[in-house]
């Protein structure tokens, strides 16, 4: 999607030419439309109050009955010991992600800028290839991928995850940077030609100073997935313990046999989520210019 | 004059961007084109168990072996299953939810950010809280759902949620749906929001009922937005993987092909089958991917 279109679209609609007093019929739609809006925000806020008022109430205090309650005293039992079995995955999650989302973004950003503005016969054509690329099923490589890893020397490393994040993230991360430039009046970079610069001189002095936003949704988005990610983590360490990352050592908590411990399950899955929600709660805004620029039509 | 012009010359040079591509074009080939191409052999070859290195050729025998795979045939019709409700659920409900907010309305922002947040977060971390929810004790053992059913008197509703024999792929389509309709919504806001409120205007000035303009003039200039929408749902549902993964792992009656293909790479090592089932998947998705690709890209060269 164009980034014009983005702008637009994030927008919250202004509705202060909108003051003129209701009538009967409108003030009914607008009290439907508040209480259906209510409702779908109750659904959607239902499974992360359950992990939040869930997560104080200790180990084993999650009772039946007032499962769906707030709890009566804050306790905060369950958050030491998993906080100690997660703390080493995340941190490595942390290492991992930070890397290869700058890598990502620098890609991207080269990309999208001769993609957009540098194009060369055959471009469109090799855009599309790329494009493929964010549809395809993870698990159709992920054997060779994985005879790659050991083939390259770093199986058995967590590198092999910044690896496939970064390569797996060129699609995308070219698309927004692509879909962000185009946005760049061309006359602008026709200026700079006419005045003589190249265009790498043009990318480094013209672009890349105004590309600090589209540089912030690939990071975020690049973030927020390879964090989230599971079916990469768990086919390329194959649940080593030693490689553990945020969501398989979640998975290790949570997973069959330990259903039980819902306290314990509860604040895990809420440790692991705190880092993209968070992000989410101060960038969100970036967050859906990376969801709707990374979607190609609309 | 000689000199500016093969200045001229230099800066045009229309290959100097193929260069600076280069890098990632030799990545998506070998990753994406190379690795596949090296899945189609391998499922078509007889390494069908960990102590075998035998890479002969074996023909379509894992392919043909699938259909037979009764295993197989129940992760599919699974995957089906849950890709209608899925699509039609996410569909329904994040156009409910941009045609509540698309006109504009106080807390707009905030409502949208609440709808959008599942994305953000991990479906084995969420798993955990919608295993619960649809957790299938009943009556006065029951937790989650079931318990607020009891609780309202509305016994009826209580199910087994994705334990159920035969419910249970439309009971794991429910948190698929919570999750992806906050997207679905943004893309048609987005959709809306590329309308011209003049459109809008003339055929109320003509006398045109709400429900008129909708149906005659905003849905019609919204087509491309529900082609990409159902392109993006559809691709999804095929490859789900963690969603059902966190809630119930491998649990028989949740299986789809993603979660098969997992099992017999991991825990029966047979690298032939699982890639001959991940083919099965790729070629689904690209059956309406690529016609998809080259009509966008077609637009695209139009412009």
């Amino acid at each position: 999607m164009s980034s014009d279109l983005v702008d637009r679209a994030i927008k919250s609609k202004d509705i202060s030419r909108n003051k003129r007093k209701l009538s009967g019929s409108g003030q009914f739609w607008l009290a439907f439309r508040y209480s259906a809006l209510t409702i779908l925000f109750i659904i959607a806020a239902l499974p992360i109050y359950i992990m939040v008022v869930n997560s104080v109430k200790g180990i084993t205090g999650v009772t039946q009955s007032a499962a769906f309650l707030p709890p009566t005293h804050l306790n905060f039992d369950a958050w030491g010991p998993t906080w100690k079995v997660l703390r080493e995955p995340m941190q490595r999650t942390l290492f991992f992600v930070v890397q290869s989302s700058i890598i990502s973004a620098i890609v991207g950003s080269i990309n999208g800028f001769v993609f957009a503005k540098w194009r060369f016969k055959g471009s469109t054509f090799i855009f599309t290839l790329f494009l493929f690329g964010m549809f395809i099923p993870y698990q159709a490589i992920m054997i060779p991928l994985t005879q790659f890893n050991h083939w390259a020397g770093i199986g058995g490393t967590i590198y092999v995850l910044v690896v496939a994040h970064v390569i797996y993230g060129i699609p995308i991360c070219t698309l927004i940077f692509r879909n962000y430039y185009a946005a760049i009046p061309n006359e602008l970079i026709e200026a700079a030609r006419v005045d003589g610069a190249g265009m790498v001189r043009i990318f480094r002095t013209i672009i890349l100073p105004l590309s600090i936003p589209g540089f912030v949704v690939v990071l975020i988005w690049q973030f927020t997935s390879a964090w989230n990610d599971f079916l990469f983590a768990i086919f390329l360490t194959g649940g080593s313990p030693k490689l553990a990352v945020a969501t398989t050592a979640l998975n290790f908590i949570t997973g069959s046999g330990n259903q039980v411990y819902y306290g314990n399950n509860m604040t895990a899955s809420l440790i692991v989520s705190i880092p993209t929600l968070l992000v989410y709660m101060f960038l969100g805004r970036y967050f859906l210019r990376g969801l709707l620029s990374g979607s190609l039509k609309g | 004059m000689a000199l500016t012009l093969s200045r001229k010359k230099r800066i045009t040079n229309p290959w100097g961007g193929f260069f600076f591509v280069l890098p990632s074009i030799v990545a998506v080939l070998v990753f994406v084109y190379g690795m596949i191409g090296w899945t189609i052999k391998f499922s078509l070859s007889n390494r069908t168990n960990a102590w075998s290195k035998d890479n002969s050729f074996a023909g379509l025998k894992n392919y043909t072996g699938l259909l037979e795979d009764p295993e197989f045939t129940h992760a599919f019709g699974n995957l089906m299953k849950f890709t209608v409700v899925f699509m039609i659920g996410t569909l329904i409900s994040g156009l409910i939810m941009s045609l509540l907010l698309e006109k504009g309305i106080r807390g707009e922002g905030f409502f949208r950010s609440i709808y959008l947040y599942p994305m953000a977060i991990s479906f084995i971390a969420m798993g955990t809280s919608w295993r619960w929810l649809m957790d299938s004790a009943r009556d006065d053992k029951g937790t989650g759902l079931n318990h607020l059913f009891h609780m309202a008197k509305l016994n009826i509703l209580q199910n087994d949620w994705y334990s159920s024999e035969n419910a249970s792929m439309y009971a794991m389509a429910l948190p698929a749906i919570w999750q992806m309709s906050g997207y679905v919504m943004a893309l048609f806001l987005a959709g809306f929001r590329g309308i011209p409120d003049d459109l809008r205007e003339a055929a109320r000035v003509d006398g045109a009922t709400e429900f008129k303009i909708y149906r005659h003039i905003l849905f019609p200039q919204l087509k491309p937005t529900f082609l990409t929408v159902l392109i993006i749902l559809g691709h999804i549902s095929m490859k789900v993987f963690d969603l059902i993964y966190g809630i119930s792992t491998k649990s028989y009656v949740t299986k789809v092909l993603a979660i098969y293909m997992w099992q017999v790479i991991f825990d029966f090592q047979n690298y032939a089958k699982g890639s001959a089932i991940a083919v099965v998947i790729l070629v689904i998705i690209a059956i309406v991917v690529i016609p998809y690709l080259i009509y966008v890209n077609k637009t695209e060269e139009m412009k």
